[in-house]
């Protein structure tokens, strides 16, 4: 039985005040994939996403990981495979430190001392921010704080991440330098993002989701390829796939 | 909101003082707390109308600050800030207590004046040596040290996560004060009332983000409980440093040591 299973069942959500945020989402993401969740502004994604480790209740519907249902018994284990990276890193370095917080996680799993020492330097190291172990996260900048938050997960060695709007916000280079990064993982691996090039590089799959459901599922280059679908869920074409604005060459001509 | 800018920056800067690495930063952190809880014992607990014996005391705080590498003028603008809000509760001594005390020549000076001086003399070595003891020991660290020192765990952790978000909410509400002003073009906007609804709006996003922090820490396993992470040392240096200080306080508070200094200079040189 593998850990890294996601499936997702006829999810249903319905916020209190009304508003129908999933109306009937199914799909199954395996072992190791790496699957982009693209959408308009209110599609769904994020709300989506907040099921995957129990934050929010499905209405309707279920969800397994690794076969597991989610459920109130399963929670605590649920929440240990799926690692959540939330697109605020202010929401999620709550503690004093950058060490504090990448501890934090392991500590309530109840490793000994030595132990989360050891996994905190060594996933410190691997995000590149070995050097920030001592900071307090308001000292930090966009891209160390992404790259601490996505260690503050990395340190409970989760089988899945899930990452909301990774790219969001960063500068050209720390945006390169977390793709660079999350293309090294061999966990399953979950994006929601408005960066579509960022899917096109990093996802051999991606699910469109539009007005709460399921539009279109299937690998980035046949997705990106069918501007009918991209029109009629308000998204267009990733930038490295349109024309040149100066010579006018098409370099996705060929593909489609 | 150059104002609210300007105290984070500061804040921050109290907070980066904290990374130094000298004798007194080396310290554990709870020696120097208990050391500035005696501190303050001592002075607040003089009488009101003490002025002379209150000024040995000012060796504490030079002593820290040069010990620790602190600069000098940051702290005393600190200490300055706070300055009149001192003030305003010293202020009316002078007018209800007329009682004159003290005779300069042929200058009378009255017990109001000499109890505002004291409560003057007063704050700026307790509100000092606060701010010495953060800049030398960390906010977090402050925190950690009560609660080894007997602090009920809840509050530790409500102070920390405040000075954690102090940082977040003043950018966030600097932010929507400035778009206010920008776009009320050097007026009043519409007073109060559009003020009300934007601290309003704060309150709400705030509420917002301790929900999203809140599922930040579900989702890594928080079941209630902070676990510590880190040890610390109470040695011999630590119980040095505590016990030195303290005899010198006790000393102090029940010893007046100006007028022993001066009657020893007057008897030796009649």
């Amino acid at each position: 039985m593998s850990h890294h299973i996601v499936e997702v069942r006829n999810l249903q959500h319905v916020y209190s005040d009304g508003t129908a945020a999933l109306k009937d989402i199914s799909f199954i993401i395996t072992h190791g994939e790496s699957v982009g969740i693209i959408g308009a502004n209110g599609a769904g994604k994020s709300t989506l996403l907040q099921h995957l480790n129990g934050s929010l209740e499905p209405t309707g519907g279920s969800i397994h990981i690794g076969h597991t249902p989610l459920s109130k018994g399963t929670l605590p284990d649920i929440r240990r495979t799926v690692g959540m990276v939330f697109q605020d890193p202010d929401d999620q370095l709550f503690m004093p430190t950058v060490y504090d917080d990448v501890a934090f996680g392991p500590l309530n799993l109840g490793y000994s001392i030595d132990d989360v020492e050891q996994r905190v330097t060594e996933v410190l190291e691997l995000v590149g921010a070995g050097h920030l172990r001592d900071k307090p996260p308001y000292h930090l900048s966009g891209g160390e704080k992404k790259r601490v938050a996505i260690a503050t997960v990395l340190s409970m060695s989760p089988d899945i991440l899930v990452m909301d709007e990774p790219t969001n916000g960063l500068d050209p280079f720390a945006r390169r330098q977390l793709m660079k990064l999350m293309k090294d993982f061999k966990h399953t691996r979950i994006f929601t993002s408005h960066d579509l090039d960022m899917v096109l590089e990093l996802c051999g799959r991606v699910i469109v989701l539009h007005e709460g459901e399921v539009w279109a599922d299937g690998p980035p280059l046949e997705i990106f390829g069918n501007s009918k679908l991209l029109a009629e869920c308000r998204l267009e074409k990733p930038l490295s796939m349109q024309g040149c604005p100066v010579c006018g060459n098409n370099p996705a001509k060929d593909i489609n | 909101m150059a104002s609210i800018h300007n105290a984070v920056l500061d804040l921050k800067r109290l907070d980066l003082l904290a990374n130094g690495n000298s004798s007194i930063h080396r310290l554990d952190a709870r020696a120097k707390v208990l050391v500035t809880l005696i501190f303050t014992i001592c002075v607040v607990s003089n009488d009101r109308y003490e002025l002379t014996a209150l000024f040995p005391f000012f060796i504490f705080p030079v002593a820290m600050i040069s010990l620790a590498n602190l600069p000098p003028l940051f702290i005393m603008k600190k200490i300055a800030l706070l300055c009149p809000f001192v003030v305003a509760v010293g202020i009316f001594n002078p007018v209800f207590d007329r009682v004159i005390i003290l005779q300069l020549g042929s200058i009378g000076i009255s017990g109001g004046w000499i109890s505002f001086a004291s409560i003057m003399a007063r704050s700026t070595l307790t509100v000092g040596a606060a701010f010495i003891l953060v800049a030398s020991t960390g906010f977090t660290a402050v925190c950690q040290a009560l609660e080894g020192l007997g602090m009920p765990k809840v509050f530790a952790v409500q102070l920390l996560f405040l000075y954690r978000y102090i940082f977040v909410l003043t950018e966030e509400s600097g932010r929507a004060s400035r778009a206010r002003e920008l776009r009320s073009c050097g007026k009043k906007g519409q007073g109060i009332h559009s003020f009300g609804s934007l601290v309003g709006h704060l309150l709400l996003r705030t509420w917002q983000r301790a929900e999203r922090i809140h599922m930040a820490m579900l989702a890594r396993g928080f079941t209630g409980a902070f676990h510590a992470s880190r040890q610390s040392r109470f040695g011999i240096p630590e119980i040095r440093f505590v016990l030195a200080w303290s005899a010198l306080f006790i000393f102090l508070r029940f010893q007046n040591a100006s007028q022993l200094l001066g009657s020893l200079v007057t008897g030796l040189f009649p």
